[in-house]
């Protein structure tokens, strides 16, 4: 540990090293709030079943609907069991971090901070996630069915095809919302408190990706707009591949938009971030 | 060869100014008005490979602002900066890399990782291969007393014992260069003796560079050969703690015990304080001899106890800040 040795250069290889073991830290990290994970299932629970009560009550009006019973309410518990994937809040910490002015202390790491914010939105909203995925659709997808009650239970994936597109959509999914929540932290770099933008994010998210009520359902003359926002790519691309509503042959089309979304807001945050930091190093944050 | 080279640096922040009242508040929404303010008035220095230097100065002289602009993360308007013969602001990720840098006032580990996680996640960080890793790990954990606390999440650790690891923690990938910004601060007497006997054996034992701002005069008294000054903006005096004492002031102290309160005067003697029994004089070795005044003082008066010392080293730096017309504490 001589100082010559040590005068040499960071190695440039192993370039995905550290966001890698981040990665892995901050999921282990966020595993550990498992009360707010617990809290949350038992919010979903009543929220999926509050929905199923509307639905049961719309479809026995009779009138025509644009996905069967079963496959609204599959979409339905599948969007329970993954609200926290959705890209709706921000992190207090990196707000509290911008506010205080920390973040210049972010920037003595040997690290591309979009890529740490980044990584860090995964790590986030995957961990939340994971711990909510599976005690809801344990309870949906095979207690339900046990009690009898099948026609509220969450379906198994229409095909094998299915399946398969649905984890692909997913993990597209995940990436759009944390390229989603990245380019909102970024933004407080510039608003600071970041009031309009995080009162705006949930009710635009929860809205426009569908988790309200299935995209589908709206009337035709607004889905235009859905179709030409990229939010849907976070619930309702995933939930309809996953109930057979967008059949195989058209689900690799709808998943490669998303992986556009993806790529286009990770550009812009990427240069927004760009400039804010420009403005931190010369401002002293 | 200098390892850090400075010249004419220059950081000018603009604030903006509020004004008072709801008429003020209302023409700010407008266009506002900036004060420039000079963090940094034209600094230069060289510090060479293996020195340990004090950098002091009052909360806004531009301390943090020269920690700031020498590990990276802030530019500054004008002057020339190399560090290790890179300059810090151009290629950072490259630079940061090569560096070690603890901020007293945050911590760099991980507040829910047990902080042997948070080592190796920096080891990742950092990119440095495993033989290495351990090898640096294996010597400070002994070195800074860390095994116990090595499972420990960061949050349940005492200051003291976080400021240990996050020595350890900016040390690990073995940098040549280390800056300590207020590294000190908070701690309690044990942890600063620990933290100083360790930046003290890291430069004499590696010979690793040392860059230390404290507000704490016993640091640098225990650990600074060099020792610079700043004020606003501007080095005011760079050289050995002897140096800057002799440059300041001359002056030595003498305590006295003394019994009743008669009070205790000497033509060669400038009282600075009595608190109750104890009386603080100054005095100038070169114009009345320490034996010399003794002898007058117990002779009037009724001695208990007496003792001759240098002036505390803060009283030397607000001597002279206000030399320099410089607000101490501003």
């Amino acid at each position: 540990m001589s100082a010559s040795e040590a005068r040499r250069p960071c190695r440039p290889y192993q370039p995905y090293r550290p966001y890698r073991a981040l990665l892995s830290a901050r999921f282990r990290m966020m595993l550990q709030y498992r009360a707010a994970a617990l809290a949350g299932v038992a919010t979903q629970f009543f929220w999926g079943a509050i929905y199923v009560m509307i639905y049961e009550a719309f479809y026995s009006l009779g009138v025509p609907a644009p996905m069967s019973f079963e496959a609204t309410i599959t979409y339905v518990w599948l969007g329970q069991a993954l609200l926290a994937l959705q890209p709706w809040n921000h992190d207090k910490e990196i707000e509290e971090m911008i506010r205080r002015g920390h973040v210049a202390y972010e920037l003595v790491r040997p690290l591309d901070l979009y890529g740490l914010w980044f990584v860090r939105a995964v790590a986030w909203r995957t961990a939340g996630a994971s711990l909510r995925f599976l005690p809801i659709v344990f309870v949906a997808g095979f207690v339900l069915p046990g009690l009898g009650a099948e026609r509220w239970a969450l379906l198994p994936p229409d095909s094998g095809g299915a399946a398969l597109l649905f984890v692909v959509s997913l993990i597209a999914a995940v990436a759009l919302g944390a390229a989603i929540t990245t380019l909102v932290h970024v933004s407080l770099l510039f608003t600071l408190s970041g009031e309009g933008i995080t009162r705006l994010m949930p009710t635009v998210v929860i809205l426009f990706s569908g988790m309200i009520i299935p995209i589908p359902f709206f009337p035709d003359w607004i889905q235009p707009l859905f179709e030409w926002l990229p939010f849907r790519g976070l619930a309702d691309v995933p939930f309809r591949i996953y109930n057979g509503h967008i059949p195989v042959a058209d689900a690799f089309g709808e998943i490669a938009l998303v992986a556009a979304w993806t790529g286009l807001l990770m550009g812009l945050g990427r240069v927004l971030m760009a400039r804010g930091t420009r403005r931190l190093v010369v401002q002293g944050g | 060869m200098a390892q850090i080279v400075v010249e004419e640096l220059r950081k000018t922040f603009h604030i903006a100014r509020r004004r008072p009242g709801f008429l003020g508040a209302l023409r700010g929404l407008g266009r506002r008005e900036h004060d420039p303010l000079h963090a940094l008035d034209g600094i230069s220095f060289e510090i060479g490979a293996g020195e340990l230097v004090g950098y002091i100065g009052p909360n806004g002289a531009g301390k943090s602002t020269t920690v700031k602009v020498l590990s990276g993360i802030l530019v500054p308007d004008s002057g020339r900066c190399e560090v290790l013969g890179l300059v810090p602001w151009k290629r950072r990720q490259e630079y940061v890399g090569r560096i070690g840098v603890v901020f007293g006032q945050r911590t760099q580990l991980w507040w829910d990782l047990p902080v042997v996680e948070s080592f190796e996640l920096l080891g990742d960080i950092y990119r440095v291969a495993p033989a290495e890793f351990r090898r640096a790990f294996d010597e400070l954990v002994p070195l800074l007393d860390l095994e116990p606390l090595l499972n420990t999440p960061v949050r349940q650790l005492s200051l003291g014992q976080r400021m240990r690891c996050d020595l350890a923690a900016a040390l690990l990938h073995a940098p040549p260069l280390l800056f300590l910004d207020e590294p000190t601060i908070g701690l309690d007497a044990p942890s600063k003796l620990a933290v100083r006997d360790f930046v003290k054996r890291l430069n004499r034992e590696r010979g690793t560079t040392v860059i230390l701002t404290t507000h704490d005069m016993d640091d640098i008294e225990s650990l600074c050969e060099r020792v610079m000054v700043i004020g606003q903006g501007r080095i005011l005096c760079d050289g050995s703690l002897g140096e800057l004492r002799a440059r300041v002031t001359g002056e030595r102290r003498l305590i006295i015990d003394v019994d009743g309160d008669a009070p205790l005067e000497d033509p060669d003697a400038r009282l600075i304080r009595r608190e109750g029994h104890r009386v603080t004089l100054a005095f100038d070795p070169d114009r009345v001899a320490t034996a010399d005044l003794i002898g007058r003082i117990a002779r009037s008066h009724e001695v208990r106890d007496l003792f001759v010392e240098n002036p505390p080293i803060e009283e030397v730096i607000s001597q002279l800040y206000r030399s320099h017309g410089t607000e101490v504490g501003a």
